[in-house]
């Protein structure tokens, strides 16, 4: 009956972990500039790395391997923010070119420098 | 379920592989190789579960270590060299 009930929760998790991780890497290839790609790449890292770790999880019910099963998730949601913040940093630092700002956005920054 | 993960996360690499070809400065092709690592921490575990192998787990825990390590390590190299350039250095004096 369990194993029953394990299946059935782990199941939508890996779909919906799978499913991130495919869009992610999707918007990671489509999205027109590094900064974008850098916020699609973050969904990838965590979001769908949690769930297909939680699917895991819940398969392999209260042993050691979901002890470590929980240390690599909370490692992968400690660390990929903080990479994706160093390679922000690096990006910004190295001169990687800021996306050209909208019409709004333009039309804002003169309104606040010119008063 | 464990192999259609395995071949879910498969394609993931192989679609952040392309970024990495694609990628045109430095940083886009660092965002796919820590966006690869990361995919095979998951790799790793799903094949652990898929042959039975718990032990995987800790090969899987020491590579999401190694790949931080190893992301941030880069983004110090590169950020040095944009810093040469930008910055003038003390023995440029």
């Amino acid at each position: 009956m369990t194993a029953l009930l394990a299946d059935l929760l782990s199941l939508p998790l890996f779909i919906g972990g799978v499913f991130l991780g495919i869009s992610g890497a999707v918007g990671v290839i489509r999205l027109p500039d590094f900064y974008t790609r850098l916020h699609a790449a973050g969904v990838t890292d965590t979001l769908s790395a949690g769930m297909i770790l939680t699917a895991m999880m819940i398969q392999a019910g209260f042993t050691l391997v979901t002890v470590k099963l929980l240390l690599i998730l909370i490692f992968l949601w400690y660390t990929s923010p903080v990479a994706s913040h160093a390679l922000a940093r690096a990006a910004v630092h190295t001169g990687v070119p800021l996306p050209p700002q909208t019409d709004d956005e333009r039309g804002q920054g003169d309104a606040s420098s010119s008063n | 379920m464990f192999a259609a993960a395995a071949i879910g996360i498969l394609v993931v690499m192989g679609l952040a592989l392309v970024r990495a070809f694609l990628g045109p400065t430095v940083c886009d092709r660092i965002l796919a190789v820590n966006m690869l690592g990361t995919k095979t921490v998951l790799l790793i575990a799903v094949l652990g579960f898929l042959g039975g192998r718990p032990d995987f787990l800790d090969i899987a825990i020491a590579y999401a270590l190694i790949n931080f390590i190893g992301v941030i390590a880069v983004l110090k190299f590169v950020e040095r060299i944009g810093d040469s350039r930008s910055s003038p250095r003390p023995e440029d004096f």
